[in-house]
């Protein structure tokens, strides 16, 4: 069943259109990545699908219900959380209180599911108490992804989450996101690093805020010419 | 009507058109800084300050006799008009300098909240130095030009050509200087200070510029009022009033037009001096002494409805759409 | 010089009380409050009529303690913050919030906040004249301190309700959730909208914040002085000054400010005219603006 479906949306900026007639669909329990370069409208389209940016025309909807006109901090109450790309931590604030932030709206307290947020990510257990502003570019990652996860949210969105990341980092994170999968979550990957492909079920290739191919990551990763056009292989 | 009614209602028109020329002329002086070159100078008060005593202090003769017992001031020149005039733009664009080479760099609201308070300073050192000014009982008897002329009861129509002719002349180069290619870096500046850096204009250097050119203009502005008014004080130069009633008539009349500089400058005054009039005429006796404040409420609710239905003024900017 | 500390710190306090407010709103919604002033006012007009009407209960008219005031000055704070509080939701959601949504640039509210300030004080001055108002009558008894140290055993009172304050919201922005959720809105709006956060409720929730304190510093500033229209207005110059030396959205920021800026325009009286203080406060400010432009406590 598709827990995401996004049809024939048309969004931008003011004078400027930037998402021409985007539909894709996301199928629960998978990773579905969107690939592209930069300036294809990746970020755009997920500030669409999460209700920070008006559409113009077409629909989306998170599990059969509509969520075209539905404003951003209702999200995460339907289970959908969202990670940006940047500045996606509260720099004044500590981890701690980061993590708190993730679950503003629980009236009961969050204490249990941050143990086990910092049992997913050992190195946020140490640093409790260090504001988020003073961390590395790879702590601010997993913290963002932390706060995200508070609620246990049923699908998550994340943003370029390897960008501004060294070799190393970039491997841990998509472990990372591929254990989560496993653990249930929904996700969908908007990425630029086509490593990507290798951790996701299925795949979509957006340039020039157009839908340029779809397939299983298996199909997308073989295809050359798709690599070469898009993928700069 | 009878021939006294009507002649003083004449003279009322008058003195107000004198008075919103001189803060037309003020107006036009934010605007080039804000307007054109988009500097928060919440200092304005200083400079027109900066103006009115200068040109006071350079026209005046020294008091002698008893005057000289109740009259302090550092100096008395005793020279025409036209000198003190002069005088009040080279001191309030010589202080300008200094006050941006130390501001300007600051980001655009720090820089607002620093001349602010250069403002006042200058205020509190007016109202203290007794020597220099008189202290806060201030100058009086600043010499009107061609008062000989006519009958002291018609002086007000000399002034108002006097005064039009400075806010023509102040005009016309404005418009020209705007269009200028040095206005257009101005206005480059106010737009997209990163961009007209990178394009190897000296941001600083421009802004700088701005900055004097339009505390030069408050200072002629600052001048045409002392004349006008004989006397000052250093109460009349309160940065927290003078300073926002003139941001108040650009703001109305459109940031960025010096035609809406002039039209807000004229309502704002309008309702000011204007309100006081009829509302002393129908509200009941008992309420007389309190119905002039009402100018605040009427000139506050303007303000706010202004800015939230017509962000851009009554006028608007010309040719030029303005990111703010 | 003992003295003259004493004296700063009395002075400091009563700047920091009014400056906590506007270093919130500053901190949360960008708005630089030029109304701040007269809404403190307000709140202490507000208060005045309250005096005014207790003014027929007997037992209200005994007087508190050691302190110049009576009960009816101390029960009159509760409808000046109800009233503040309402005040404060109500511009937010007329002036500011309409503002906020059309992405207004941060001096358009400031222009909008001199119109408020205007409509405010023009209403005072309708109501109540521009005459000068008292909440009690009689003297104010001093208390005499050893190094000849003399205070008014109101400025007892008003420095730990300053301080009391100041700690009461320090704690709650660190230690509450809806503090914490402050302090998140203040760093990144958007992001707080992500994770759920109703941000126009927070708004209105720092509005109320602000606008209890308002209230509070207003009676405490009256009770210090007397009441008149530009109380408020002409307090706003030092309250500026005290929330930018002290950092943006920083409540320690502004106690620190206060105490620096009070202390040393009582100091500089050991030179300088009075008259001066004024302008000693500013250059400190455009001192500390040119060499540490964000602040004691600022987040660089």
């Amino acid at each position: 069943m598709s827990i995401l479906k996004v049809e024939k949306v048309v969004s931008g900026y003011e004078h400027m259109q930037i998402l021409h007639q985007i539909s894709l669909e996301v199928q629960e329990g998978q990773i579905v990545s969107l690939l592209g370069p930069n300036g294809a409208g990746k970020t755009t389209l997920l500030r669409v699908i999460f209700g920070i940016l008006p559409l113009r025309q077409g629909k989306v909807y998170f599990k059969g219900e509509d969520i075209s006109d539905i404003p951003p901090e209702r999200m995460p109450r339907l289970g959908m959380c969202y990670v940006p790309q940047e500045e996606n931590v509260f720099p004044s604030l500590t981890i701690q209180e980061n993590l708190e932030m993730g679950a503003f709206i629980l009236k009961a307290g969050c204490k249990p599911r941050m143990e086990e947020i910092y049992k997913l990510f050992p190195d946020l257990s140490n640093r409790r108490k260090s504001r988020a502003g003073e961390l590395s570019g790879g702590m601010r990652q997993m913290l963002a992804i932390g706060r995200a996860l508070m609620l246990n949210p049923q699908m998550l969105l994340l943003d370029e989450p390897s960008s501004g990341l060294s070799p190393l980092l970039v491997d841990i994170i998509f472990e990372r996101i591929k254990k989560l999968n496993e653990a249930g979550v929904t996700i969908f990957l908007v990425e630029q690093n086509a490593q990507a492909l290798q951790c996701a079920d299925r795949a979509y290739i957006l340039e020039g805020g157009e839908m340029k191919a779809e397939g299983s990551a298996r199909e997308i990763l073989k295809d050359e010419e798709i690599g070469r056009l898009y993928l700069g292989r | 009507m009878n021939t006294a009614a009507i002649a003083g209602i004449l003279n009322f028109l008058v003195s107000f058109a004198i008075m919103a020329s001189i803060y037309a002329i003020f107006t036009m002086g934010l605007n080039v800084h804000w307007g054109y070159t988009g500097l928060l100078n919440f200092g304005i008060a200083g400079f027109f300050a900066l103006g009115a005593y200068t040109s006071a202090l350079v026209t005046s003769p020294m008091p002698t006799g008893m005057m000289a017992n109740y009259v302090k001031q550092a100096f008395g020149l005793n020279l025409p008009f036209l000198v003190g005039v002069a005088a009040a733009a080279l001191i309030s664009g010589l202080i300008a300098l200094p006050v941006g080479l130390l501001t300007l760099r600051l980001n655009e609201g720090y820089l607002a909240i620093a001349t602010l308070g250069i403002a006042e300073s200058i205020r509190i050192f007016f109202n203290n130095e007794s020597w220099l000014a008189n202290g806060p009982q201030g100058l009086i008897g600043i010499p009107q030009p061609l008062c000989t002329l006519v009958p002291p009861g018609y002086y007000n129509y000399i002034y108002l050509v006097i005064v039009l002719i400075f806010l023509a002349a102040i005009y016309v180069a404005l418009e020209r200087g705007i269009r200028s290619p040095w206005g257009r870096v101005l206005r480059a500046i106010r737009e997209d200070e990163v961009m007209s850096g990178a394009n190897g204009k000296n941001v600083f250097f421009f802004k700088l510029q701005s900055l004097i050119l339009g505390a030069m203009i408050m200072g002629i502005a600052g001048a045409l009022y002392a004349h006008f008014s004989a006397a000052i004080q250093p109460g009349v130069f309160e940065p927290l009033f003078g300073t926002f009633i003139i941001w108040a008539m650009l703001t109305l009349g459109g940031t960025g037009n010096n035609k809406g500089a002039i039209l807000g400058a004229f309502i704002v005054w309008a309702l000011w001096s204007w309100s006081t009039f009829f509302i002393l005429k129908i509200v009941p006796a008992g309420f007389q002494t309190r119905a002039p404040f009402i100018r605040y409420i009427l000139i506050g609710l303007l303000l706010v409805v202004v800015v939230l239905k017509r962000p851009k003024g009554i006028i608007g900017e010309e040719r030029h759409v303005s990111k703010f | 010089m003992l003295e003259l500390i004493v004296y700063g710190v009395v002075l400091g306090s009563i700047i920091a009380l009014g400056s906590i407010g506007l270093t919130l709103i500053w901190g949360i919604t960008d708005l630089f409050n030029c109304a701040h002033g007269d809404q403190i006012t307000v709140g202490a007009y507000i208060a005045l009529l309250f005096v005014s009407l207790f003014s027929r209960i007997g037992f209200l008219q005994a007087k508190v303690g050691p302190f110049s005031f009576n009960w009816g000055v101390l029960l009159a704070f509760i409808p000046a913050i109800i009233i503040s509080v309402g005040l404060a939701i109500f511009i937010e959601h007329w002036v500011y919030k309409p503002l906020r949504n059309t992405g207004a640039h941060f001096i358009t509210s400031f222009i909008a906040s001199v119109g408020v300030a205007w409509v405010l004080r023009g209403l005072i001055y309708m109501i109540w004249g521009a005459e000068f108002h008292f909440y009690t009558s009689g003297l104010r008894p001093m208390i005499f301190l050893p190094q000849g140290i003399k205070l008014r055993v109101d400025e007892i009172f008003i420095v730990i309700v300053a301080w009391a304050a100041v700690a009461a919201v320090y704690l709650f922005m660190s230690k509450a959730k809806m503090g914490k959720a402050l302090r998140a809105l203040a760093d990144n709006p958007e992001l707080a909208r992500i994770s759920g956060i109703n941000t126009q409720r927070m708004i209105d929730w720092a509005w109320g914040l602000a606008g209890t304190l308002i209230a509070i510093a207003g009676v405490l500033y009256g009770i210090e002085t007397q009441l008149r229209p530009e109380m408020g207005w002409i307090f706003l110059l030092p309250l500026f000054a005290a929330i930018i030396l002290g950092g943006k959205g920083s409540i320690t920021g502004a106690l620190a400010g206060g105490l620096i800026l009070g202390i040393a325009q009582q100091v500089s009286t050991a030179w300088l005219s009075p008259t001066y203080k004024p302008a000693v406060a500013f250059i400190i400010m455009i001192l500390f603006l040119l060499f540490r432009p964000k602040g004691i406590f600022g987040k660089g």
